[in-house]
């Protein structure tokens, strides 16, 4: 049906953009595969709602096209796109019953009236909402109205993509999980390429392929749940995503040797064409950190153990800068001091914020 | 929970029935006993029973039919300006600015006419429709047009409703331009993706957006032009003949042109009893509106 392209695409909101902090939205060039389940991830601010908006034509981008297959779209008023969106707070129209409200764009799109009738009835029982069919619209819970946003959106045979903008903001908690799966099995049954805006990294990574995190107007990475857990390619992923997030410490690399003051951690990678004058800085993942007795590993200093449920954090400091652990069950500490055992591999070097891929060498082989 | 039975705290509403029985009760009393007697002057009174309200809600009596002919006038002069100015308020509503220095300059050329005293707008159009020297009414004239409204009674309804309209459909369209800045963006986006139409947007999202400023001004509206006096005893005086003698209006002549104390008081009962069934109906519809009936949530 349509992959959507979006080329060389930026946005100022004021009419006069002089330099790159006047943009909302960074230079971006993506392609969205028709089908796809992605996720826009990123802070309050960061312009993904911006990015979202331009793709559904209620914004139109100061530069760049935004293509429809091969078709340009960059201009076309919203009725013309082949879109629907599902907003933060669920938009019903209080008047209409809920088989009123999903038949309102077939309507005014002057279908014929035995199909509107027959899409509707066919779109309710996939939302599993037959049995309100008839009731007011503006009677139900958010989540059920939340549904018939979306609804709205799939009785239309020509959509090709459908938004969504933070859709489970007003969804109370235990009906989240549900309404998201209801939402995973919707695009493996349909054909349907999803968007999803979302600040909550659960949520993204629970329900997309593709995750694309924003920071600042700008996307730092696109990937799959996997990649940006294990390869963030800018420090802020490692801080966004992951909980506890990434650890970053400022570091100096010596040839496979970083050092953190002056403790020295051994790498997997050589780092021969680091960037002089960017801040050179050393991330790993709490996962890939274990505490250790003391005497092996890097020592460290123990500050605190949290217990967060699933598993034990510890808060430790490596000379001086302060770092997220996990400790193994079973593990008896003496007094703060401790050790901790790093996985080489999934040590990353970053320069000024930017993964810094390494050479490997012939020990390690290709990674 | 048990909560102790205490007597004493009626001690703390003494107040407010202390200050309601002043300020409302004791009033309306001293009418009600007006209206149970008949005065010939010297401050004597004789006992009439419910003579006046018999005679005041049999049409066929003079005192009845004036009552009911002025009533009528006051129907009529309510239901005209409301199918006016609420249409129109909407319809200014609607159109005003929504954002930039243009909605405090409209706001503000909304408020005037309604920081204008009332007195001074029927001064202001008894002067501005005047045949002779008035500008719409010498230019009306001029234009060919006759117009008299001290002669002519549906020149003086046309003024009065205008110059209600004038002056009062400002309200109603602050009101709903308050009711339409209340609907998220979001439904106007929702509504362009479902490619509805100006007046679909209009009818499904705008109109029960507002309903329920609208009935408040709808409520405001009719109080006030079913309790007009000021603009139309300045304007026209309740003229040409009886033309625009609305129930105020005819309540003053009663009561102080002719000082019959009884048949006013009972005339003034009655009108008030309108005004507060009107009230309640309203506020029935009010405080049900939007709920519809109470229904259980249902997740869908």
């Amino acid at each position: 049906m349509a992959s959507i392209t979006l080329d060389g695409l930026a946005h100022a909101y004021r009419p006069d953009p002089r330099g790159p902090q006047d943009y909302a939205l960074k230079e971006i060039n993506h392609v969205w595969r028709q089908g796809g389940a992605y996720a826009l991830l990123g802070p309050s601010g960061c312009g993904k709602t911006t990015l979202l908006n331009i793709i559904s034509g209620l914004v139109v981008p100061t530069r760049g096209k935004i293509l429809f297959d091969d078709r340009d779209v960059t201009h076309l008023p919203t009725e013309a796109r082949n879109i629907a969106q599902v907003f933060q707070f669920p938009v019903v129209y209080d008047t209409m019953t809920v088989r009123e409200n999903l038949a309102f764009p077939l309507k005014n799109r002057r279908m014929p009236r035995e199909e509107i009738a027959r899409r509707v009835e066919e779109i309710a029982s996939r939302l599993d909402m037959s049995a309100v069919l008839d009731r007011k619209a503006a009677n139900l819970t958010a989540d059920a109205k939340q549904k018939i946003s979306l609804g709205r959106g799939l009785v239309r045979e020509d959509v090709a993509a459908i938004l969504f903008d933070e859709p489970l903001t007003v969804i109370d908690p235990h009906l989240k999980w549900q309404l998201r799966s209801t939402l995973k099995e919707l695009h493996r049954t349909l054909d349907l390429t999803m968007i999803y805006v979302t600040h909550d990294q659960t949520e993204a990574l629970t329900f997309a392929d593709t995750v694309v995190v924003m920071h600042d107007g700008g996307v730092v990475q696109t990937g799959t749940p996997e990649e940006l857990f294990e390869r963030p390619a800018h420090t802020f992923v490692g801080h966004f995503i992951g909980s506890p997030g990434m650890n970053v410490l400022p570091a100096r690399v010596e040839g496979r040797r970083a050092l953190i003051g002056d403790v020295a951690i051994e790498l997997a990678r050589a780092y021969p064409a680091l960037p002089a004058g960017e801040t050179i800085e050393l991330g790993v993942r709490p996962e890939f950190a274990t505490l250790a007795p003391a005497g092996t590993g890097v020592p460290v200093a123990v500050k605190r153990i949290d217990d967060i449920g699933r598993a034990r954090i510890a808060r430790v400091e490596i000379a001086g800068q302060p770092a997220a652990a996990m400790v193994p069950e079973g593990l008896a500490l003496n007094g703060d001091e401790a050790g901790l055992r790093l996985d080489p591999r999934q040590i990353h070097i970053y320069a000024g914020g930017v993964l810094v891929p390494g050479e490997a060498t012939n020990r390690e082989g290709a990674s | 929970m048990d909560k102790p039975l205490n007597n004493r705290a009626w001690w703390l509403v003494a107040p407010v029935f202390l200050i309601v029985a002043f300020s409302a009760i004791v009033p309306i009393m001293t009418v009600v006993n007006y209206s149970v007697q008949d005065t010939f002057g010297n401050n004597q009174f004789f006992w009439n029973g419910l003579g006046w309200f018999q005679e005041l809600l049999d049409p066929s009596t003079e005192l009845g039919g004036r009552f009911f002919d002025a009533l009528w006038r006051n129907l009529m002069f309510s239901a005209i300006i409301l199918a006016i100015e609420v249409p129109l308020g909407i319809l200014v509503a609607l159109s005003m600015p929504r954002e930039g220095w243009k909605v405090a300059a409209t706001l503000v050329v909304m408020a005037l006419p309604l920081l204008i005293p009332w007195n001074v707008v029927g001064t202001i159009w008894q002067v501005f429709a005047r045949a002779d020297i008035g500008l719409a009414g010498w230019g009306l004239n001029a234009l060919g047009i006759p117009y008299n409204f001290t002669g002519d009674p549906l020149a003086a309804w046309i003024t009065i409703v205008v110059m209600d309209v004038w002056h009062w459909t400002s309200l109603v369209a602050l009101l709903c331009y308050a009711g339409l800045k209340s609907i998220p963006d979001a439904y106007y986006q929702a509504a362009r993706i479902d490619g509805a139409s100006r007046w679909a947007i209009f009818t499904t999202i705008q109109l029960p957006k507002m309903n329920r400023v609208l009935l408040i001004a709808v409520l405001l509206r009719f109080m006030d032009s079913f309790m007009i006096y000021t603009e139309p005893f300045v304007l026209t005086g309740g003229g040409p003949g009886n033309a625009t003698t609305f129930l105020s209006i005819d309540l003053v002549k009663l009561a102080l042109g002719q000082f019959d104390l009884g048949k006013a008081a009972a005339m003034s009962l009655v009108y008030n009893l309108i005004v507060l069934a009107v009230c309640w109906v309203f506020y029935t519809v009010m405080t049900h509106a939007g709920s519809e009936r109470p229904q259980r949530e249902i997740a869908g």
